[in-house]
């Protein structure tokens, strides 16, 4: 297992970024660089890591990055991955994409992307609205969340991309967390090794979209684990695995009450006892799957 | 080699003899069956490219910025609702300064569905920094695509360019056409060259957050190089006539010398148009026609005739008229407008001559409708 103290010491996320104090982006794309190396081409659609870049002339990331429309990442990626096949090059095309580019307008090209078997890695950092146009509502977005288009909470559960994802059947796909740097960290780089379509998801709390002090990204990361709601696993040719502190969950570890995760956000704030009851059997519910179709050994 | 296929299938046999590396295409009525014929060559290994079979006309164009600027050659072709679809790209690929070449087969916009020919979808991107052609004869396209590439990855130009022509009419009409060898296509057209690259020995960033004060730079690097595309698509169109025997112009004109009206018109109308001539000229009138092969950049200074009739297959509701070409060049004379043959409405000969004689008597609109 990788530790954080054996990550390669190369940096390819540059000081003078533009991203908020406390920011998930950054701490992802750092680590996942550094696991993939530099040998990569960034493909990145309209989203808050379009801004963390910082301005035209300059650029805060150290590999080659190709700017695109919001819904054009995974097509986009296609043309860079074939390119690259033609010129017997082995770079490899790396979509960063927020949610919105993943699970709302960017889902057609992810989808075809995906079904034609593109040698690329999609990761979709997960912050669960859109932050860059001012924190609105996004198919990921969790129930009864406030966001400027949901201001009394979102009334509809989200979706799981990671399952859709994996509804395409290709070689690789997992989930991860800004809080568990070392299971991300394994995660990219068994993501590049393979080939084909690899898809990798990064859970990304976002302090002025959720609403909490900046200082406090990790651990909210942390605790959305250790509470159930986000789930650690990664899926090789289909065969799901859970890793790292979901594995423990798992295995019968005792999940930490939900309310203390849903407190720390002034998005929740408002959460009726009802809501909270209908947030909490959903995770039990999700769980009870869990149990019954992984915990078989 | 004299060939008799369809415009559609001459148009892939160009494409393939520019030896693009990179296709990515989704199909639509009537360009279907370039990118079948497209397939097919790569499916047979007759031409040596990736072919991505994308799921929508935005992520062809998307697939086609991204395989460019990695640095390689690529094309694409689609008509109507796909180039539509397509905007956004479009818009991207020019700002972008990406030499992609693009067929477009014109056809009309929905609703109602229609399937036939009519300029509104490529003129409704007029505005997106391509430089686009219009077309004739299946001659001419194949002529065009092979020119296109070496206008767009011109040092002095970097802008993707359309060729557009008529669906059905040319889509899918078998005409004879000269194919040159391919090795003669081969020395006409370099290496392929492009402005900027995604490379991860010298990584650079391309289109991140940009100040008004470099937007506006970006854009009028754009303008200088679409001012350059004039003069360059008329020396590629004059070393291609040396090398193969035929060359076409920014507007090729017919008996215009002496003319008192000269009808200006695109594509298959303005081939139409060349028959009308000839009866007018048989009926004594002095009529001459310009036909505008190049509508981005617009060759103004071509037109200085005292009199013209512009008949447009595409409308800018709300614009006069409506008639798009009329409207661009009615400053440059006395000009009369005719808005005719929406959506694949039959415009032959005849038509034209009547609307010249309307036009002589100070008649113009949209013909068929308003006046007839
Ligand atoms: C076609 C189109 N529609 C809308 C927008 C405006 N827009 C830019 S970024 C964005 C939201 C991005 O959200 P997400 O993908 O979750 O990334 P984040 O901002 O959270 O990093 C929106 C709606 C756009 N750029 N393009
Ligand atoms: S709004 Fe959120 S995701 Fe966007 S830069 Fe700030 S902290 Fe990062």
């Amino acid at each position: 297992m990788a530790s954080i103290k054996n990550f390669p010491k190369e940096e390819y996320v540059l000081k003078g970024h533009a991203a908020c104090p406390g920011c998930p982006i950054t701490i992802a794309l750092r680590t996942a660089l550094k696991a993939l190396g530099n040998d990569v081409t960034l493909i990145v659609p309209a989203s808050c890591s379009a801004v963390v870049q910082s301005l035209v002339p300059k650029t805060s990331f150290n590999v080659p990055v190709l700017n695109i429309a919001f819904a054009a990442s995974a097509s986009a990626a296609s043309g860079v991955a074939a390119a690259l096949k033609r010129l017997g090059k082995k770079t490899i095309p790396v979509v960063w994409a927020g949610d919105g580019g993943s699970y709302d307008i960017g889902i057609q090209a992810l989808s075809g992307a995906l079904e034609r078997r593109e040698d690329f890695i999609y990761v979709c950092y997960n912050n669960q609205m859109y932050s860059n146009t001012g924190i609105q509502r996004s198919g990921a977005t969790p129930y009864g969340a406030w966001t400027t288009t949901t201001w009394t909470g979102k009334k509809e559960m989200q979706k799981e991309l990671a399952e859709i994802v994996m509804a395409h059947h290709i070689p690789y796909v997992a989930t991860a967390s800004i809080a568990y740097l070392d299971d991300l960290y394994e995660k990219m780089k068994k993501a590049k090794e393979m080939e084909g379509p690899r898809y990798i998801e990064i859970f990304s709390p976002c302090p002025p979209g959720w609403r909490f002090d900046m200082s406090k990204t990790v651990e909210i990361a942390r605790l959305a684990v250790q509470t159930g709601s986000w789930v650690l696993y990664e899926a090789i040719n289909g065969k799901i695995e859970f890793t790292s502190y979901s594995k423990m969950l798992l295995k019968g570890r005792e999940r930490k009450p939900i309310e203390d995760w849903l407190r720390m956000q002034g998005r929740f704030r408002h959460l009726t006892e009802e809501d909270i009851k209908r947030i909490k059997e959903a995770i039990d519910e999700k769980w009870k799957y869990y149990m019954q179709i992984y915990n078989k050994d | 080699m004299k060939v008799i296929d369809t415009g559609n299938h001459i148009a892939a046999l160009a494409a393939k003899m520019a030896r693009p590396e990179v296709i990515a295409a989704y199909p639509i009525t009537p360009q279907t069956t370039v990118v079948e014929r497209l397939a097919q060559y790569v499916e047979r290994g007759e031409l040596d490219a990736e072919f991505i079979r994308v799921e929508s006309e935005h992520s062809a164009m998307a697939a086609c910025i991204g395989a460019s600027a990695t640095g390689v050659r690529t094309f694409t072709a689609t008509a109507s609702h796909g180039l539509l679809l397509m905007h956004e790209m479009i818009h991207w690929a020019a700002l972008a300064r990406l030499p992609i070449v693009m067929i477009n087969v014109n056809r009309a916009i929905g609703p109602g569905w229609n399937i036939w020919s009519d300029m509104n979808d490529s003129m409704a991107q007029r505005d997106t920094g391509w430089i686009q052609f219009y077309v004739s004869s299946n001659q001419e396209i194949f002529d065009t695509v092979i020119q296109a590439y070496r206008i767009a990855e011109h040092e002095d130009v970097m802008l993707p360019v359309m060729v557009s022509y008529d669906g059905f009419i040319l889509s899918h009409t078998s005409m004879a056409v000269d194919v040159p060898e391919q090795e003669k296509v081969d020395s006409f057209l370099h290496e392929f060259n492009s402005m900027w690259k995604l490379d991860s020995s010298h990584p650079i960033t391309h289109g991140n957050i940009i100040m008004p004060d470099d937007y506006m730079e970006v854009r009028y690097s754009m303008k200088k190089a679409m001012d350059n595309a004039m003069k360059i698509i008329e020396e590629v169109d004059e070393e291609y006539g040396k090398k193969f025997g035929r060359s076409y112009g920014l507007v090729e004109e017919y008996k215009t010398e002496d003319a008192d009206y000269v009808i200006v018109a695109t594509s298959a109308i303005a081939s139409e148009a060349r028959v009308a001539i000839d009866v007018l000229r048989e009926k004594g009138k002095k009529a001459g026609l310009a036909r505008l092969r190049v509508h981005r950049p617009m060759p103004f200074s071509r037109f200085n005739y005292d009199k013209m009739i512009v008949i447009d297959r595409a409308v800018s509701l709300g614009l006069g008229n409506g008639g798009i070409i009329y409207n661009e060049l009615k400053s440059r004379g006395d000009v009369y407008g005719f808005v005719a043959g929406l959506g694949g409405k039959d415009v032959n000969y005849k038509d034209i001559v009547k609307m010249y004689e309307m036009a002589e008597k100070g008649k113009e609109g949209w013909y068929g409708v308003e006046v007839d």
